[in-house]
């Protein structure tokens, strides 16, 4: 069910690809379907907000294009395309090649994410060295001019200091740096603010808005938070159960979503500028990975549920350029339903 | 840090007062024997034993014979410093043997703990890489025999088998390392191994959970991203969380066997002061008891201090003040 998907592209040339990609774990309860046929393609320059509830696959499909679950762990298909290469058939020392310096990667809470023993100006030495022969003294300079650049004050005495010696705002600043020291062409953000206080939360996606002017990479910004991802991305995949279920540019996936799931997601966010009686949660929880839902994974949640939903599983399809659904509901009933009844505001 | 350690070092001086303080009243005021007949023999006369009594100052009070004994300790006594006293049951002065038999059981703490570092660390660090594959369950069945067999029956078997039944090593006994340095080590091979066994599978239970802890921590997934070998991850990231906690362990362990291995010094019939004391407490003499118990816990109390020294260095999340 490979479905080829045309994205509007910022700067015409492609950097990342994925096709069809399946990320399987043989657990003893039986098969997890974490990813289970992605497919997408990233432009060069290119901010993808990818939303999902936990446990929708959104972190385990980019923890496997950066490499960080082989073949070992998982049962990989598919293909992963970063700059004309598919990095899933790579020899794992190539991979790591690309790993830090082509793409890198931040992760949710970065005080658990950086070595606890290390120096935090160390640490990015190390990211320096695993990629360059430099000498430590040069690696040093370098990794201090990183967290100046991502604005901590001090950093030639902050370099030196422990990560517990840093709050949380100031350590994802310090891991940003770590990430971008080697100017990768993309920057896969994976839940970088979820950890952090709300008042920071907006001043690290603001310096990765800044960042990727300065560096022209590309960004992938994983979040479960739709609001986030309305400010700062172009594109926006949403994820449900290991699959792609919409696909379109921030307008379209805003204001002219094709998805229940999607309906849903934009239902629950608290609004303060309207008034708004209670917040509309999707009613039930994420569906087991390991025995999916039988048709569309989503039917046993969906309001507009009707009679192939679950028996026959919806394809991603192109019904407008560049936006994408899988959802057995009519073009004309999703833009009905969409208008009546989902209430998003300007 | 400094001060830390002088205050840390005043603590130790108090443990040590109040270590001898107890030993001391528990020999002196409430005997297992009289000391005057373990001196003497059971067959003299009250006259003789009451001169013995005056001789050694038993008759007095329990104060100043305390103090005398602190004295001698910190000023030392006619054999030298620290005074240690005089064996009731050798009727010799117990410094030089303690000293002598410290050497024997300082050989055989250094070269077991080395034994067990070397077998144990490796063992988890692999068992944890490989978890759940033949090897960890080899090298798990292996930790889960050296925990439960005992050290006595462990070093008669190595004894009967290697000794008795193959001659691959020499018996029971110690040889100077003057005398043969390669005697020296055929004869320290067994107490080492059969010593180093318990600790060995102890620490390669530790440092396997210690170890797999460390590899699911986020900041492995963080070094994996930066591109680092899975060779240097595994070197620089996770061995170093997962090994740190092992100093801790390996001082008080380490400590504990300086007061004496009793049970492989006995199998293995080596002079040290394990064995020394245990017989001492049998024939109720009381001053090596006493001498080998301050030892004892001197060591441990320095170690500790030590270790802590050290371990602020290893983590510095660790601050004292």
């Amino acid at each position: 069910m490979t479905v080829e998907i045309t994205s509007p592209e910022p700067d015409g040339d492609t950097l990342l690809s994925v096709r069809d990609l399946k990320v399987h774990f043989d657990t003893s309860d039986g098969v997890v379907k974490a990813v289970d046929g992605v497919s997408f393609d990233l432009a060069k320059g290119e901010t993808l907000g990818v939303v999902g509830e936990s446990g929708s696959g959104k972190s385990v499909s980019f923890m496997t294009i950066m490499g960080l679950i082989t073949r070992k762990q998982a049962h990989i298909e598919g293909e992963v395309v970063f700059r004309g290469q598919n990095v899933l058939d790579m020899p794992a020392d190539e991979m790591r090649s690309i790993r830090g310096s082509g793409m890198a990667m931040i992760f949710q809470d970065p005080i658990s994410s950086l070595h606890p023993l290390y120096k935090v100006g160390w640490q990015i030495v190390e990211a320096i060295q695993a990629h360059e022969e430099v000498e430590k003294k040069v690696a040093w300079e370098r990794a201090v001019e990183a967290l100046e650049r991502v604005g901590i004050p001090n950093a030639p005495q902050r370099a030196r200091q422990y990560p517990h010696e840093f709050s949380g705002g100031m350590l994802q600043r310090a891991m940003i740096a770590m990430a971008l020291v080697l100017n990768p062409d993309l920057l896969i953000a994976d839940e970088p603010t979820t950890a952090l206080d709300v008042t920071v939360q907006a001043q690290i996606l603001s310096l990765i808005d800044r960042l990727q002017q300065e560096f022209r990479m590309a960004v992938v910004l994983v979040t479960h938070d739709l609001g986030v991802i309305a400010e700062h991305a172009d594109n926006v995949n949403v994820m449900y159960a290991g699959k792609l279920v919409e696909r379109g540019n921030r307008d379209q996936t805003y204001y002219d979503s094709h998805h229940p799931y999607t309906w849903g997601l934009l239902q629950s966010i608290s609004r303060l500028d309207e008034k708004q009686e209670r917040l509309r949660p999707i009613k039930g929880g994420p569906p087991s990975l390991i025995n999916v839902p039988k048709g569309c994974s989503f039917h046993p949640r969906c309001p507009y549920r009707f009679d192939p939903c679950d028996k026959v599983v919806p394809e991603l399809v192109e019904e407008e350029f560049g936006h994408s659904s899988a959802c057995h509901l009519s073009i004309e009933e999703k833009k009905r339903i969409f208008a009546s009844e989902v209430v998003v505001s300007s | 840090m400094l001060r830390y350690i002088v205050r840390r070092l005043m603590w130790v001086g108090l443990v040590v007062i109040i270590i001898t303080m107890l030993t001391f009243l528990i020999f002196y005021v409430i005997p297992p024997t009289d000391p005057a007949i373990s001196f003497a023999g059971k067959n003299q006369g009250p006259e003789v034993l009451a001169l013995i009594r005056k001789r050694f100052g038993l008759d007095q009070p329990v104060y100043v014979q305390y103090g005398r004994f602190v004295k001698h300790l910190f000023l030392g006594d006619e054999y030298g410093w620290p005074g240690f006293g005089f064996s009731y049951a050798s009727q010799s002065p117990i410094r030089g043997e303690l000293f002598k038999r410290l050497g024997i059981t300082l050989q055989l703490a250094v070269g077991g703990a080395i034994a067990w570092l070397i077998i144990g660390i490796p063992i988890g660090i692999v068992s944890a890489l490989k978890r759940r594959s033949l090897t960890d369950r080899a090298a798990m069945g292996f930790a889960l025999f050296g925990v439960s067999a005992p050290v006595f029956w462990l070093g008669l078997m190595a004894l009967y088998i290697f000794w008795y039944r193959l001659h691959l090593l020499p018996g029971t006994g110690y040889i100077g390392f003057g005398v043969s340095p390669w005697q020296w080590f055929t004869h320290w091979i067994m107490p080492w191994l059969v010593l180093a066994l318990l600790f060995a599978a102890f620490y390669a239970r530790m440092v396997r959970g210690n170890m797999i802890e460390a590899m699911s921590e986020d900041y492995i997934r963080t070094a994996r991203a930066k591109g680092l070998s899975e060779r240097r991850v595994i070197t620089r990231h996770a061995m170093r969380s997962s090994l740190t906690p092992v100093v801790t362990m390996f001082g008080l362990d380490f400590g504990g066997l300086i007061g004496g291995a009793i049970v492989t010094e006995s199998v293995f019939n080596l002079r040290g002061l394990g064995s020394w004391v245990v017989d001492a407490v049998f024939s109720g003499d009381i001053p090596i008891v006493i001498a080998v118990t301050m030892f004892g816990a001197i060591t441990i109390t320095l170690l500790n201090l030590f270790v802590d020294v050290i371990y602020a260095f290893l983590d510095p999340r660790v601050r004292y003040s």
